[in-house]
């Protein structure tokens, strides 16, 4: 880990109408670390991963990633930068192969026509990496897939772009046991190999499996920044249904950092 | 009915199909799976084309005659390029019900540009590029309504439906007819091939698809797209080669009192554009993205692609083949009336591509559906025609084979989700 976040929010605002979603939040996640970021419903987290993968622009605030401050237009802005996002709907076309969603809207091609040659070697040669021995074909429509393996497709179609932060939103909402603990794995291998990770999550179970900090929102504030080895779930269930909003607790560079 | 999105023809082995030897054996196992699964491909439709013509073949008297088969080509040609269009709009999930009219300004305005004596007549050739991309463009502009707007494809194409209606009355109301003089126009449909010109296309045409094979098995060797049983290859092969080779020997057997007949330019039409947009559909990122957008379109949205664009375009091709097929109507009968766009066209066209296995909720389906949709319906029309049965009729039982084809792949497709494919 190093001392310069991978990617920073400082004073994040967002309205929907009159309703404010985001209040001035701040968040951090480092490189190799597994930040995850709970809160209840409506806590304005999946708008606040919106706002970073560039399907809503912030109304106020600023974006750092890799120490320089970035402006963030749409999924291609985020893309470029190396963020991917998993979505809760996983957003993936059930009517293609694992290899046509791996690579959905970034086509290997020459002059316009397809190599689906280099796609198929590099979608096996991803799977290899991440460990995702459950599918059995690069070939199979994705309708044909289990919820678990779906899930694999998503997070290797994340990680695929030499990406350096994956966020994923509700991994395990839809999966059973056996699946949740594949996807677990696969989220901890991907802090292993030194990228950023943001794991959206209601299940605190899940959170404590994987997290190394973890962020709780609560109505669209920040409550604080726990970190995995000297909190409780007791700590972390107090501060999503009843934490005080605050500006600066957990993460040290808010606050001194002159904007 | 088609497994959408995989590559070429091969399918992409599920993995209950992992066990299947290769050779024969494989083939007979890989068919009796298929059939198990509902994986049926464009089998139904070829059984049921072959079912048709054995049938009118025994009872129609004119039917079975290298002249009625050359112009069964001809007749099939117009709305097998309506139906190709079709084929990309249903893949998108949207439905363009303006093709039928779209058809019409396109022969309206090669008629007018062709008008001898007019200030404005220019070259056949020249007014049919014209044509073309009007309509192209009056696509585009229905596509960008859609896409732009957010008003649903069917509601735009309605609109699209009588304002182009409107247009042709108004030109042709008090011109009854125009008269194409223009030779080049005319080509379009009646244009024969000598019978060496006819074999060698034959050839072409079968040269094409062995030849697509071999380059995926060379340039995506050790992949599983180049994964193909030999059998189903050479079969593939020979049945082309069998289907390419008998339309030009059939045609080159015809004569109308003393002038030879020979393959029809416009069955080579179609043919060129079949090719031309299977490749579009299945080799290029604009198809893949097609599918993509008709698959999920808010993950193609959130994967970078350009959905307003794909819509667009999608439905300037409409446009274009819509007017293409026109200008083939209109040089059938070397004249533009009223009475554009002949018969039930634009229900023609899409049921075409509905029986060919296209699916009206996007993201399933092939082109070759359209081509094949196009043949069984021109068949069945020009078979009860030719035994003089009654206009009725005809819709009826085009009717009753629209409903049994789509019932079929609606049974084929519980099968295919039931088997988990």
């Amino acid at each position: 880990m190093t001392d310069t976040p991978l990617l920073e929010l400082r004073n994040i605002t967002k309205s929907f109408g009159s309703v404010e979603a985001l209040t001035g939040v701040d968040f951090e996640v480092r490189a190799g670390e597994v930040m995850a970021l709970v809160g209840d419903n409506g806590a304005g987290k999946s708008t606040l991963i919106k706002c970073v993968a560039g399907i809503h622009a912030a109304d106020s605030g600023d974006i750092f990633f890799e120490g320089a401050k970035v402006d963030i237009h749409g999924p291609r802005d985020a893309a470029r930068l190396g963020i991917e996002v998993v979505y809760q709907d996983l957003a993936l076309c059930d009517n293609l192969d694992v290899v046509q969603n791996m690579f959905l809207g970034r086509e290997a091609n020459r002059f316009q026509i397809l190599n689906e040659a280099a796609m198929e070697h590099s979608t096996s040669a991803t799977l290899k990496t991440l460990a995702v021995t459950t599918i059995s074909s690069v070939r199979q429509p994705v309708a044909t897939l289990s919820g678990g393996q779906r899930q694999s497709v998503a997070v290797a179609k994340a990680v695929h772009w030499n990406s350096k932060l994956v966020i994923l939103d509700e991994p395990t909402a839809a999966l059973g046991v056996a699946q949740t603990e594949q996807v677990l794995a696969l989220v901890r291998r991907l802090g292993e190999q030194g990228l950023g990770v943001v794991i959206i999550s209601h299940n605190l179970h899940d959170v404590f499996e994987t997290a190394d900090r973890i962020t709780v929102l609560r109505l669209g504030r920040n409550v604080g920044v726990f970190d995995r080895g000297t909190t409780t779930q007791q700590v972390i269930v107090e501060a999503i249904t009843a934490g005080m909003p605050t500006k600066v607790a957990g993460i040290p560079s808010t606050g001194e950092r002159p904007a | 009915m088609n497994a959408a999105g995989v590559v070429g023809n091969n399918q992409a082995p599920a993995p209950e199909e992992k066990q299947i030897s290769g050779g024969l054996a494989g083939l007979y196992e890989r068919a009796w799976l298929n059939l198990r699964t509902g994986n049926l491909g464009p089998t139904p439709i070829i059984v049921g084309e072959i079912a048709v013509v054995i049938i009118f073949g025994f009872t129609a008297t004119n039917f079975f005659t290298a002249v009625n088969f050359v112009n069964l080509i001809t007749e099939s040609a117009g709305t097998a390029m309506l139906a190709f269009g079709v084929v990309f709009v249903l893949l998108l999930g949207e439905i363009d019900l303006s093709i039928g009219y779209v058809a019409g300004i396109g022969a309206l305005i090669v008629a007018e540009l062709q008008l001898p004596g007019s200030s404005w007549q220019v070259n056949g050739l020249i007014a049919m590029v014209v044509a073309v991309a009007v309509c192209a463009v009056i696509g585009g502009f229905q596509g960008s309504i859609v896409a732009f707007i957010g008003v649903p494809s069917f509601v735009v194409t309605l609109g699209g439906f009588l304002i182009w209606q409107g247009v042709i009355l108004n030109k042709l109301e008090q011109r009854g007819t125009i008269i194409i003089q223009d030779r080049w126009i005319n080509y379009t449909d009646a244009y024969i091939f000598s019978h060496l010109g006819g074999w060698l296309i034959a050839a072409i045409v079968t040269a094409l698809y062995p030849l697509s094979v071999l380059y995926k098995k060379i340039a995506a060797r050790e992949t599983e797209i180049a994964k193909q049983n030999p059998y189903t290859f050479a079969l593939r092969t020979i049945g082309v080669a069998v289907v390419a080779f008998g339309t030009v020997a059939v045609s080159n057997h015809g004569r109308v009192i003393k002038t030879a007949l020979g393959l029809p330019l416009a069955g080579v039409i179609v043919i060129f554009f079949f090719i031309l947009l299977t490749f579009l559909a299945k080799w290029t990122t604009f198809g893949r993205h097609v599918y993509a957008v008709g698959g999920n379109a808010e993950a193609a949205r959130r994967a970078g692609i350009n959905v307003p664009r794909i819509r667009v375009l999608v439905f300037m091709i409409s446009g274009a083949t819509a007017g293409i097929g026109g200008i083939i109507f209109a040089a059938q009968v070397n004249s533009v009336a009223l009475t554009f766009p002949p018969g039930n066209l634009l229900l023609n066209a899409i049921a075409s591509a509905v029986i060919g296995g296209v699916s009206l909720f996007g993201g399933r389906g092939e082109v070759r559906g359209a081509l094949l949709g196009a043949l069984l319906i021109g068949t069945l029309q020009n078979g009860l025609n030719t035994l003089n049965v009654s206009n009725g009729w005809i819709y009826i039982i085009t009717g009753l084979v629209l409903l049994g084809a789509v019932m079929l792949d609606t049974v084929a497709v519980r099968l295919q989700a039931r088997s988990g494919r």
